[in-house]
């Protein structure tokens, strides 16, 4: 069979729709799950017994199941569960939202508690409340050993998006999968969606490299 | 008058007692220096005096308020209590002036410019006025251990405790740490002190405590217990730190 890259030029603006839809989800999806990653990991690692167990409980159940398990239970399981009804973009953020949450959880608990405890007894026997030493001496200092473990999961959420093709959210992956459907160009498609996907995780990575050299990690 | 008043206090971490029913009254202006074997409960009965640690029984009182008080008598205590760490644990991102500076900006509330002015200050006393925009890791030991002091001075605490405060620095820079130490007792700050510069506690010290087993064995002037030990385990003690 001959290689035709020019079909990768005819289908590039379905192709790029895809990837916009990809970055879309994954923007939300992380935004809302740095939101809630933070305030189950703070509940993990400064919560009394009741916050922690909660948010214990969230953080194992989510880390313990596939993500397509997730998707698939909040796209075809709610509706029956509880007669909550979610188009399947709004699944697919939500899916991105809970999952990335409980990894990011573990990440700032991890940040948070590696700050050595003397430095909290400083902020303390200054005569500062807790919340103050986690804002303006912990939070500083933990939010730069974030930055390296959070630009993986960014990443890795960014490639999750490709399981909402199970739900028919016309992501990147879906788009490909919908090209390949009517042509058959398996070989040319499917590097163009590899080479795409490549380029949105390098420039991530870039993005955080910049972040991180703007700050010197401690 | 008393400024810290201990009660039959106890501390105990789960089966362990750590401190056992002490009884102590500190004066205003006094140097205490508390000495004795590791594990004796000197640095947590100091720890317990700014509420670092919580009591578990008897009652604590420092400057009229009880360390089993609420949240914001406690903050109230601690900056009346400065402390000074055997570790310096200086805030790492911030430069000299700015880790001087924190205490009098989020606790006394002065303005920005205010509470530079007070680190300023406190800096030149402490001899690193020319230190001021280094960040911690540009500081040898001793420098570190003179910003914390200065740290903890700048919220106008009325004691001072100092937790080993020599004891993580190198011999040549002990000396600079301690003359610091010298200047505030000698200005009549009340200080708690626990070391084993036995030198920097007959020259400065008003008073030496001796602890074993979690209890007080010997309460006295420095130079009358340090030449001559009132029992058998502070002499081999004292052998061994000299």
């Amino acid at each position: 069979m001959e290689i035709d890259w020019s079909v990768v030029i005819t289908y590039m603006p379905q192709l790029l729709q895809g990837a916009k839809t990809t970055i879309y989800i994954t923007i939300l999806g992380l935004v809302g799950g740095l939101v809630l990653g933070s305030i189950a990991g703070l509940m993990r690692a400064y919560g009394g017994r009741i916050l922690n167990a909660i948010a214990f409980v969230y953080i194992e159940l989510i880390r313990g199941t596939p993500i397509v398990v997730q998707v698939m239970f909040l796209y075809f399981a709610l509706p029956v569960l509880a007669d909550i009804r979610i188009d399947p973009m709004g699944a697919a953020v939500l899916s991105i939202v809970v999952n990335a949450g409980a990894y990011i959880a573990e990440i700032v608990r991890g940040a948070f508690l590696s700050i050595g405890k003397g430095l909290s007894e400083a902020g303390l026997a200054l005569g500062l409340p807790r919340w103050k030493v986690l804002v303006y001496i912990v939070g500083p200092l933990a939010f730069r050993r974030l930055i390296p473990p959070l630009g993986n999961q960014f990443i890795v959420s960014l490639k999750d998006t490709s399981l909402f093709i199970v739900i028919g959210v016309a992501e990147l992956t879906r788009t490909g999968q919908e090209i390949m459907a009517s042509n058959f160009r398996a070989v040319e498609i499917w590097t163009a969606v590899a080479v795409l996907y490549l380029i949105m995780t390098g420039a991530l990575t870039l993005l955080l490299r910049v972040v991180e050299k703007r700050m010197k990690i401690l | 008058m008393s400024i810290i008043e201990f009660h039959k206090t106890s501390k105990a971490f789960g089966p362990l007692t750590v401190l056992d029913e002490v009884d102590l009254s500190i004066d205003a202006g006094e140097v205490v220096v508390l000495v004795g074997p590791s594990g004796s409960g000197k640095s947590t009965l100091l720890r317990c005096i700014n509420a670092l640690e919580t009591i578990t029984g008897g009652d604590l009182i420092v400057d009229g308020l009880s360390v089993k008080g609420n949240a914001r008598q406690l903050r109230e205590i601690r900056q009346e209590a400065g402390m000074v760490f055997q570790q310096f644990n200086l805030f790492p991102q911030l430069t000299a002036l700015k880790n001087v500076a924190f205490g009098p900006r989020q606790v006394r509330h002065l303005s920005q410019s205010e509470a530079e002015s007070v680190a300023r200050d406190l800096l030149k006393k402490v001899g690193l006025e020319d230190k001021a925009d280094h960040l911690p890791s540009e500081l040898s030991g001793g420098q570190q251990q003179r910003v914390a002091i200065a740290r903890a001075l700048a919220v106008k605490p009325k004691v001072m405790l100092f937790d080993e405060p020599t004891s993580a620095l190198d011999p040549e820079l002990k000396h600079e740490v301690l003359s610091v130490m010298q200047q505030l007792a000698e200005e009549g700050m009340t200080m708690v002190v626990v070391t084993h510069e036995m030198a920097f506690a007959k020259k400065v010290g008003s008073r030496l405590i001796f602890m074993e087993h979690g209890k007080i064995a010997v309460d006295g002037n420095p130079r009358d217990v340090i030449d001559n030990p009132p029992n058998d385990r502070m002499k081999d003690f004292l052998h061994h730190v000299e």
